[in-house]
This record gives structure tokens, C-alpha cells and sequence, in this order.
């Protein structure tokens, strides 16, 4: 197999690679192949071929930028072996000093999401109201519509940023977590023995 | 040891225990904000640092804990604290069992992203606002000159010469009419305006109108109307109900 970097520069396919770029060199947040096609002026299904020329071409070990499928779309991003001198230049504060509140927070949102403050404090036994202002505020989450009740509280849902300091393509991509039952059943049998006490 | 002189640093308070519990009971500091489990530690490393175990001071926190822990369940599930109390043991059990494993799965994704963040702590890219995208130009169909040139050439146009000649019209004089319906109005008790007034032109049908009005007004008739541009009718007052005021002044009317 040829490697793309020797296609010949009037290629139709590698033309459009060269269009994908320059895209994504612009954007500021990840791009999906409708955005790209419609931009591009050219067929989704082209575009997504172009797009494996592009990863190619801009992989880890090969080029100082990454492309990557992350949030629902495409972007570049640096390299990780430049992480170092990235960390000198710049800083990543929507990820900083990221506390165990907050992340049980953004957990629940990103799960159980859209989910309303009370919602969180339900299942964090704890008011959420500080550590939901703290990932608003950062951006990892973003109000989404009421409560359907009247006067129903605000609700909450991840951002697509999240996704993407998380490097996710998407929310399906978090772990199933309902395998925690060995915890659950010896905390039941727990309460179960503190139950027939109390009603003996 | 004294449990009300523990020191706290929580992120919620700093402080001595029994400030705590003063703050929380005047409901300045919202117990929903306070790490109880904190506490509980604070006050386990300081049972730790002693040779023997202060049994007093334990039984004291216990109180005090059990007391904070209660009042801060009832603020955090305030109706279903109620709900709660009218359940089965067996069935109280499981729901809070259920609670609690839901509260485990919500660590464990916490500590998943946790782990995730720290593994993906490498990654670099650019943040920003989306660029404002390209205006929409919206095209116009190709257009003829000439018809901007006609439309244009109206628009040159002398405007037409404003008509003053409603300055110099005289109207009659409504004295005229005063007379004329005092004069029907002996012979007859009503009479219709508009067969009165039916072969006058419009400028004199004004006076007389006026002349009306005027008649009404020193109480020597009634108009009455059915309804809009129905036929005006016009009755005469029986005679010594009349408040004589001669208004012979002649007043004529200009135009405004």
C-alpha cells in the first residue's frame, strides 16, 4: 500500500485532505463531517475517507499534531510527547484542582444527566450548589431545559468540552458502572441485621 | 478532652465544634454545606494522639454527631423522611441499600474520571470561542438600470404645487341659518336635517350644521341621531322652557 504522503498532489481525495486541514487548523472546537462536508463543499462519505488520510498523515510519532475523533467530531491536537512543553506555555484550566466534589458531581451529570442540583444532592447526600457552580463555570457543564413539574428546577448536562478534556468521543463511551453489586449486597445485608433487631 | 472544644477544618467552617453546632442552630451555616464525616475524623485523630480512651467524650459525640446526622438527613429528604418512617424495616432497609449503592456507583464514576483525567492529562488542544461564521450574502436576481433610472425620475420630480385655495373661502354666515330654523321651527315642532339642507352646498350644509349646534346650545331645540350617518332629527322645545339668549354676533366661520 502507498503511503499517502507520496499521492500524487492533484489526487481529488488528497485535495480534500488538504481542505480538512485547513479546517481543522481554524477551528477551536471539534469539527463533525457534516460541518467538514458542507465546508468542504463535498460528500460526507469522501470527507470521511479524506479524514483516515489526515489521521494518517497526523498520528502520534509522526507529526507534532494529533488529529482525533473526540466530542462528537474531529480536531487536531498537540502530540502527547509535547505535553511537557505544552504544560510550560499553557494552561488547562478547565481541568485544574478538579475536586472529589466536584468530580462526583460531573459523574452524576454525565450519567444520570440531564439532572437538576437537587437531583445531585439526592444521590450525593450533600448540597451540590458550589460544585455545580464550579463546573458551570469551567465549562464541563451546561444548563439544559427544567424540571417538566412547574417551577421545576434547572437541569444539567454535560458539555461537549467535557468530552473532550475527558477524550471522549461521546458520553457512550463512559464505563458501565452497575457492577459495584458486592458493595451493594453486603451493605443491604448489613441494614437487613440492624432491620430485624429493631423490629424484634 | 472536651468534644465541644474540637478543632474543625472543613471547607465549609474553621473552627472550634461548639461554634459549629451554635452556627448550624441559628441556621447560618446550611448543615447540606458540612462534611459530617469530617468531623468524624477530626475527632478520631484526636482520640488517637491520647494514651486512653476518654469514654465521657465519646459518648458526648456520639450525641452530638447523631443529633447533627438526624437533622441533616430531615433537611436533605424532607418529604421522604416522612415516606421513609411509614416503610417496613425490611423495606427501609432496602431502599436506603438501594441509596447507597447508587451514591457507590456515582463514586466509582467520579474515581473513573478521575483516573481519566490523570491519564489524559497529556493532551493539549485549542480552546476558544467558534469563530463568527461567514455573513450570507443574499443574492439578488441580475437587475435592468433603466428601471432604477424610472424609478429614480419619479423621485426627481417637482412634487405638485400644495393648493391653497380652501384660504379664501368664505363661509355663510351662520346667523343666516339661525333664522332661517328658528323660522321653520314656528311653523313646525321637527324637522329633518337633512331634507332641509339637501340642495345646499357643502360649505353652506356646514353653517347650517353649526347653526344647530348653536340652537342647541341655548336650549331652543333636540338633535337626535338613531345612529351614525342615520338621519338627524330635529324637534323644537315647547316655547317657555326657552332661555331667550340672543347670540346675533356674527360669527362667521373660516376654515381652519
Amino acid at each position: 500500500m502507498d503511503s499517502p504522503l507520496r499521492l500524487i498532489p492533484t489526487d481529488p481525495l488528497d485535495q480534500l485532505a488538504r481542505t480538512l486541514e485547513a479546517l481543522l487548523v481554524v477551528a477551536s472546537a471539534p469539527l463533525s463531517v457534516e460541518d467538514l462536508a458542507a465546508a468542504a463543499d463535498d460528500d460526507p462519505e469522501r470527507v470521511e475517507d479524506a479524514l483516515r488520510l489526515v489521521g494518517e498523515r497526523f498520528a502520534e510519532d509522526r507529526s507534532g499534531i494529533v488529529l482525533e475523533h473526540v466530542a462528537g467530531g474531529w480536531a487536531f491536537r498537540a502530540a502527547r510527547e509535547e505535553a511537557a512543553a505544552c504544560a510550560r506555555l499553557f494552561e488547562r484550566p478547565a481541568q485544574r484542582n478538579l475536586s472529589q466534589a466536584a468530580l462526583e458531581t460531573l459523574a452524576i451529570v454525565a450519567y444520570v444527566g440531564p439532572c437538576s442540583r437537587p437531583d445531585i444532592a439526592r444521590i450525593r447526600g450533600v448540597a451540590a450548589d458550589s460544585s455545580v457552580a464550579n463546573l458551570l463555570e469551567r465549562g464541563l457543564i451546561a444548563e439544559a431545559g427544567r424540571d417538566s413539574a412547574a417551577g421545576g428546577a434547572v437541569r444539567y448536562r454535560t458539555t461537549p468540552l467535557f468530552e473532550r478534556v475527558f477524550g471522549l468521543e461521546s458520553l457512550s463511551e463512559l464505563p458501565r458502572l452497575d457492577d459495584v453489586g458486592a458493595d451493594a449486597a453486603e451493605i443491604r445485608d448489613r441494614l437487613y441485621a440492624v432491620a430485624e433487631k429493631r423490629s424484634a | 478532652m472536651i468534644v465541644r472544644e474540637l478543632e474543625l477544618d472543613l471547607d465549609a467552617f474553621e473552627g472550634p465544634f461548639d461554634l459549629l453546632l451554635a452556627l448550624v442552630l441559628k441556621e447560618e451555616l446550611d448543615l447540606r454545606d458540612v462534611d459530617l464525616a469530617g468531623i468524624v475524623t477530626a475527632f478520631l485523630e484526636r482520640l488517637a494522639e491520647r494514651e486512653e480512651l476518654d469514654l465521657e467524650a465519646c459518648g458526648e459525640f456520639l450525641v452530638l454527631i447523631a443529633a447533627l446526622l438526624e437533622l441533616k438527613a430531615r433537611g436533605l429528604f424532607p418529604d421522604e423522611a416522612a415516606e421513609l418512617a411509614e416503610l417496613e424495616p425490611a423495606e427501609a432497609a432496602e431502599e436506603l441499600a438501594r441509596r447507597l449503592a447508587e451514591y457507590r456507583r456515582a463514586k466509582d464514576a467520579a474515581e473513573w474520571l478521575r483516573e481519566r483525567l490523570a491519564a489524559e492529562g497529556d493532551r493539549y488542544f485549542r480552546l476558544g470561542p467558534a469563530p463568527l461564521a461567514p455573513k450570507v450574502e443574499t443574492p439578488l436576481a441580475p437587475q435592468d438600470p433603466e428601471s432604477l433610472a424610472r424609478v429614480l425620475s419619479m423621485l426627481a420630480q417637482e412634487p405638485p404645487e400644495v393648493s391653497l385655495s380652501h384660504m379664501a373661502l368664505r363661509f355663510p354666515p351662520v346667523s343666516q341659518f339661525l333664522e332661517r330654523f328658528r323660522a321653520l321651527l314656528r311653523r313646525r315642532s321637527r324637522f329633518d336635517f337633512e331634507t332641509e339642507v339637501g340642495e345646499m352646498t357643502r360649505l353652506e350644509q356646514a353653517s347650517a350644521f353649526l347653526a344647530v349646534l348653536e340652537l342647541r346650545r341655548a336650549g331652543e331645540l333636540t338633535i337626535e341621531q338613531a345612529a351614525p350617518f342615520a338621519p338627524i332629527r330635529v324637534t323644537r322645545i315647547a316655547e317657555e322652557n326657552i332661555v331667550r339668549e340672543e347670540r346675533t354676533s356674527e360669527w362667521t366661520v373660516r376654515s381652519a
